[in-house]
């Protein structure tokens, strides 16, 4: 091995460092290209929604009832009102539920169950609204004999459930543990530190989980065509069929009506604002609550 | 937060901060008692379980709901081509067939832009812009399936029967996949705007399976005078590989599960037609268009059958994808997304 | 009382030792067969192969390193040593232009291979294929062994056929092929720690450097496996020229003929406080700071 200095071997020919080069280049730009045509697809979706929405909505569309069929004029309050009954109806299932299971899986899930639970939650977040849909049919419309606005509900409810349970179980964890050591050693019960400490201090996460939740259900339509049904009047018990926001702005699209089809444009515009709003919140709240917890994520 | 608490062995002195002080002063005021552990236990171990309760439940009621239709058909309901509600005869292979069809347009439009989507975001993208592009790819995946259904009708539609359909006919014509009349609405419309849903699921999975890769491993490539573009696709993609199919797979399951978006743009035909450009149906969209009118109990139960296929389908998909991507990237993957 | 007597002293006494310890014993009684003194070498012309002039670097505003002024002789062993945070690593990663994937690091100064300037230039792949780099903690990819060294011969266009004939001579230099040779289609990470890095060293032999950086290559490994290395590292200076940063002065003291001494100063900024001859670097330190570090009182 004790050959002595040898000369370096000529180097391979430049033509192929330039081939590797220009391809680089190439594929750097078309990595930039593409991502700039998504965007600008983007831009085109909620362009078309603003304007056209915009050019559709009244203070009518916010305070009256949908008109008959191919008469010009009227509004969708009764489905802008009953979407906040379905939401407020799905909230008391899905968020007690997805709070106290989140607890659970944060701070007593060290064991199978716990851990069958957290994938199971992902499996049902990835089960079809439709399906929920079907579900809720068997379990509520079918015995009420009836579509109602509770079968609606209840239907986004479940679908609530996944979401507020990972997000709580998120900003639970980023609860220092010193918070629940103090309190233990001060001999509270593990229950009372968990709703007076814990919870408390998870506050800001929870809520935005919670707000990410009611966005994401806000929109459904699927699980709604045959638990709510839709309704063409003011409707104010939950028993009964209700209008949704999302149920109007369907049967408006598929219609062959102009005037309704503006509708559904403003319809959509109110979603797509209620939505946007609410990510943005969630968002800025998120980096705020966990820097409040003493955490840089 | 100012000083750290120090916790000393008994009689020593102990430092705590204003906020750890108030915390104690909040928790001193309850009682100690461990039925009340107890039963509070119970109650957070009964929500979680509610999940298990709710997907066990979902396959119960399905398995049920369906048993008429499963016990008049039986096999034959996946195989067959006819759906004719009036004459009583069930057979859900074209909505097989439709979802098939549209999920692999999807998935063949969507996967190349989100990962590329996905590889500039991590890897070539300055970094102030990174936040504001991962935000706007956010954004697509937030906007509810009945308003890309809408913009599908009155844009997309158009766009595809004057522009798209009448160039691939001109220049593929002779492939029977891009054959027969531009209808606009059909088998591609509902692939296209799938697609245009599923890029957010996998430009966000893709991203935190790129990010997972060590490194190193880039280091490694750079040394050896790899060129950027080389050590994407010599170092990292091969080492998030599994993940990235993780994230194709989790997409195909949301593809299949779409439903509101693809009605609208599907044109809602009971055939299976070979070229692109034809109507059709998909398992998600025939349950919406007929269940809400579904007279009879074996028309229903046919429906219900339906879902029990999707069901079953999106949760085989789920939980492959899953495994996948927590071999790659472990942790919060994804998983509201 | 001066610390390391240079390496040709190192062998310890006693030869009652057994198992992991025999080994190291025998291990380092090669080493020191092996080692010259200095003045002495094979082979090594005495020239300067790479030269450092004024280098600084800034991360932002922050200076990291600070006019080091450094030649590094052309098939030698340079060991660059120093306590934590001297910027030793950020100096050795200049070399090879590894700093251009920080993003806010600015690189000032001249890094001369072979008289040219590796800091100017535009063409960092063909600069890269010329000074090679092992890294701290092994790091081979997911491919198979064969595969792991041939990927920078196959980036660079090396015909097939070369291919084979290649990837066995870069492990034998490596001293991994005989334990290779058999499975050589099986996963890199069927490897052993020491078994890795050395084939992370084939990896970066089969691309035929001229330089070799070595970013504490040992400081992940057992001490065996790191003995390997180093009797690895004394072998391959007779092709390449070999720089190595490394926390560890008796390996420094065992394996270098040049030894550079890092020290960072009150604004935190890494200097050159001395470099020389190993054997008088480590006997007979110029610096006070140098002859603190090295008896332990400083770092």
């Amino acid at each position: 091995m004790s050959t002595l200095g040898v000369a370096a071997p000529p180097r391979p020919a430049g033509v192929r460092l330039l081939r590797r080069r220009l391809l680089d280049r190439v594929m750097s730009a078309l990595l930039l290209i593409v991502t700039v045509l998504l965007l600008l697809l983007l831009a085109v979706i909620v362009g078309y929604i603003v304007v056209r929405g915009a050019s559709a909505i009244n203070f009518d569309f916010f305070v009256q009832l949908p008109k008959p069929v191919g008469a010009v004029g009227g509004g969708v309050a009764n489905a802008l009102l009953g979407t906040v009954e379905l939401i407020l109806l799905a909230s008391c299932l899905g968020v007690p539920i997805g709070i106290l299971g989140g607890v659970y899986l944060a701070e007593f899930g060290d064991n199978p169950v716990a851990d069958l639970v957290s994938f199971m939650a992902d499996v049902l977040a990835g089960i079809p609204s439709i399906v929920i849909g079907i579900f809720a049919y068997a379990v509520v419309v079918i015995p009420m004999h009836r579509f109602s606005a509770l079968a609606g509900g209840f239907a986004l409810g479940i679908l609530m459930v996944p979401i507020i349970m990972r997000t709580s179980v998120g900003i639970l964890r980023l609860v220092p543990a010193t918070l629940r050591e103090a309190s233990l050693a001060l001999g509270a019960s593990e229950r009372a530190t968990i709703l007076r400490v814990v919870l408390p201090a998870a506050t800001g996460g929870i809520v935005t989980g919670v707000m990410l939740a009611i966005a994401r259900v806000a929109g459904e339509t699927a699980p709604l065509l045959f638990t709510a049904f839709g309704n063409e009047y003011w409707q104010f018990s939950v028993d009964k069929a209700t209008a949704a926001l999302p149920l109007q702005i369907f049967q408006y699209a598929i219609s062959p009506y102009a005037d309704w089809q503006a509708k559904a444009w403003a319809g959509s515009l109110v979603l797509i604002v209620l939505v946007v709003l609410t990510s943005l919140m969630a968002r800025l709240a998120t980096r705020n609550a966990s820097v409040g917890l003493g955490r840089q994520r | 937060m100012a000083a750290t608490t120090e916790y000393g062995p008994r009689g020593s002195d102990v430092t705590l901060t204003e906020a750890a002080r108030d915390v104690l002063r909040r928790a001193v005021g309850s009682r100690t008692g461990t039925a009340g552990d107890v039963g509070f236990r119970v109650l957070t171990l009964l929500c979680a379980l509610a999940i298990l309760a709710v997907v066990l439940g979902v396959a119960v009621v399905l398995v049920l709901q369906s048993g008429l239709s499963l016990h008049t058909f039986g096999w034959s309901f996946l195989v067959n081509r006819t759906w004719d509600p009036v004459a009583k005869k069930f057979g859900a292979l074209p909505f097989i067939y439709g979802s098939v069809v549209t999920s692999a347009v999807a998935l063949i439009l969507a996967t190349p832009l989100g990962l590329a989507v996905a590889l500039y975001l991590t890897e070539a993208a300055p970094r102030p812009l990174r936040a504001p592009l991962a935000f706007g790819a956010e954004l697509l995946a937030a906007i509810p399936s009945v308003v890309y259904g809408l913009w599908g009708i009155f844009v997309l539609v158009p766009v595809l029967r004057s522009v798209v359909e009448p160039a691939l006919g001109h220049v593929l014509g002779f492939l029977p996949v891009f054959s027969g009349p531009a209808y606009g609405v059909g088998l591609l419309a509902g692939g296209c705007i799938i697609a245009i849903m599923i890029v957010p699921t996998i430009i966000a999975i893709s991203r935190d399976v790129i990010a997972a890769v060590p490194q190193a491993q880039r280091e490694a490539a750079y040394a050896l005078g790899a060129t950027r573009w080389e050590v994407i696709s010599g170092a990292v993609l091969p080492f998030g590989a599994s993940g990235i199919i993780g994230a194709v797979v989790l997409a195909l399951g949301r593809a299949i599960g779409e439903t509101m978006a693809v009605t609208m743009v599907i044109g809602n035909n009971h055939d299976i037609s070979a070229s692109v450009f034809g109507l059709g149906d998909t398992l998600a969209s025939v349950i919406a268009n007929e269940f809400a009118e579904a007279a009879d109990r074996l028309y229903l139960s046919t429906l219900v059958e339906v879902g029990l296929v999707l069901f079953g389908v999106t949760i085989i998909l789920n939980i492959i994808a899953r495994l996948l991507v927590w071999r790659v990237a472990r942790g919060n993957v994804g998983a509201t997304v | 009382m001066s610390a390391w007597g240079g390496n040709a002293e190192v062998a310890p006494a006693a030869s009652d030792v057994t198992g992991d310890a025999a080994v190291i014993q025998q291990t380092t009684e090669r080493l020191v067969n092996i080692a010259v003194p200095a003045g002495q070498r094979l082979g090594a012309t005495g020239a300067t192969r790479v030269a450092a002039k004024r280098v600084n670097v800034y991360y932002g505003r922050f200076r990291a390193i600070r006019d080091i002024d450094l030649d590094m002789p052309d098939r030698s062993i340079t060991a660059i040593i120093g306590p934590s945070g001297s910027g030793k690593s950020t100096f050795l990663r200049c070399i090879n232009r590894m700093n251009d994937l920080i993003a806010n690091a600015r690189v000032e100064g001249q890094i001369l291979v072979d008289g040219a300037d590796v800091n100017q230039s535009s063409d960092v792949v063909a600069i890269r294929a010329r000074v090679g780099m092992v890294f701290q903690r092994p790091n081979p990819f997911p491919k198979s062994i064969f595969d792991n060294v041939a990927y920078g011969a196959r980036l660079h266009g090396v015909p097939g056929r070369r291919i084979n004939e290649l990837v066995e001579k870069s492990l034998r230099q490596a001293a991994l092929w005989d334990e290779v040779k058999d499975k050589l289609k099986q996963s890199a990470y069927s490897l052993s720690g020491g078994q890795q890095q050395r084939l992370c060293i084939a990896r970066c032999i089969a691309v035929e450097p001229e330089v070799i950086l070595m970013d504490e290559p040992c400081s992940a490994l057992d001490p065996i496996a790191t003995l390997r290395i180093e009797e690895l590292m004394i072998a391959l200076k007779e092709r390449y020229t070999i720089i190595i940063v490394t926390h560890n002065m008796q390996q420094a003291a065992r394996v270098s003929d040049v030894t550079a001494v890092f020290m960072f100063g009150d604004d935190r900024a890494g200097e050159l406080v001395e470099v020389g001859q190993t054997n008088q670097v480590f006997t007979r330190p110029g610096d006070h700071r140098t002859e603190a570090y090295i008896t332990g009182r400083l770092g």
